[in-house]
């Protein structure tokens, strides 16, 4: 794929169920959308972010049990579903690649697996800081941190993967087989808490049921995440367009490296 | 406050995080649009 000049053949290639989904792959198109769409990713995202933080640190309530480590979870909860939610991107662009072939689905899934990484890594990190005041210990083989940690080798795969073969569309193919592989881990993840005795409290907050947790400190937690969102998807965008200018950098040196 | 180094620790490796990865993507643009807009004959700085 990387020798192909950029744009050429990718009409003559796009199956007609794909052809929606193709009209925003070309690159030159994306990065003209990109450009535009990045400061409305950014802005939001140090916004949000910030003053969720803020919140959380200083004028959210301290918990009556666990004190001010509570305030942990104002990292560690978004760290969390942004390590999850960002697997499921990567699945999904892995997808796109498997069966659309998409030109910018291979590229989206290689830069999303280090962004995910870095997640993974941060709530795991946290949520280490945080067991260790109120558990005692730094880790246990509980079955929601053992299945996070799958989920950390799961992106290091991923990325380890996708770079192992000369060819690079070889290891694309290969990584996304992984990713869609490692989706099974996505609901035990989030079940993990239901379905075995966990150390690891069960959610406080489900997409039916009403939050167990005082407003006062759900505000401040909700802002957090979607600023760890925004900048989720800021990263990844700014990263995509490096790729894709890296990429058409291959194919001109490439071209000129023929013609001499 | 209780529990200061951990909740700080905590904080600071967040920054530590979106500080990384917000800069290195920044400057991976920066570098691949100066030599695109080096290279490409259509001088179209990889916004075409």
């Amino acid at each position: 794929m990387s020798a192909r000049p950029i744009g050429a053949g990718e009409r003559a290639a796009v199956p007609p169920a794909g052809a929606s989904l193709h009209r925003f792959a070309n690159p030159g198109r994306f990065l003209r959308i990109s450009e535009a769409v990045l400061p409305w990713l950014v802005v939001p995202a140090i916004l949000l972010t910030v003053s969720g933080l803020s919140w959380g640190l200083f004028f959210a309530p301290a918990d009556w049990q666990q004190g001010d480590a509570v305030r942990i979870m104002y990292v560690h909860v978004p760290s969390a579903w942004l390590a999850s939610s960002g697997y499921f991107g990567l699945a999904l662009c892995s997808l796109l690649s498997l069966v659309w072939r998409h030109p910018l689905a291979d590229l989206a899934a290689v830069e999303i697996g280090p962004v995910g990484a870095g997640f993974t890594a941060l709530c795991l990190a946290t949520g280490s800081l945080w067991g260790k005041p109120m558990w005692g210990a730094w880790w246990v083989w509980d079955a929601r941190l053992t299945s996070v940690l799958v989920l950390l080798f799961l992106y290091l795969g991923h990325i380890v993967l996708v770079r192992a073969f000369d060819d690079p569309v070889r290891g694309y193919r290969a990584g996304a087989i992984l990713a869609l592989v490692g989706v099974i881990n996505l609901p035990i993840i989030k079940f993990s808490v239901d379905w075995w005795n966990t150390l690891h409290q069960p959610a406080s907050i489900t997409v039916l049921g009403a939050p167990s947790m005082a407003p006062a400190m759900l505000w401040p937690l909700l802002v957090s995440a979607l600023g760890f969102t925004f900048a989720f998807a800021a990263i990844v965008v700014a990263r995509l367009r490096a790729a894709v200018m890296e990429r058409r950098i291959r194919g001109l040196l490439m071209a000129r490296a023929v013609s001499r | 406050m209780t529990h200061l180094p951990f909740i700080a620790a905590s904080y600071v490796l967040a920054a530590l995080l979106f500080g990384g990865f917000g800069l290195g993507a920044w400057r991976r643009v920066a570098v691949a649009r100066r030599r695109l807009a080096a290279i490409d004959p259509r001088r179209d700085r990889g916004e075409r």
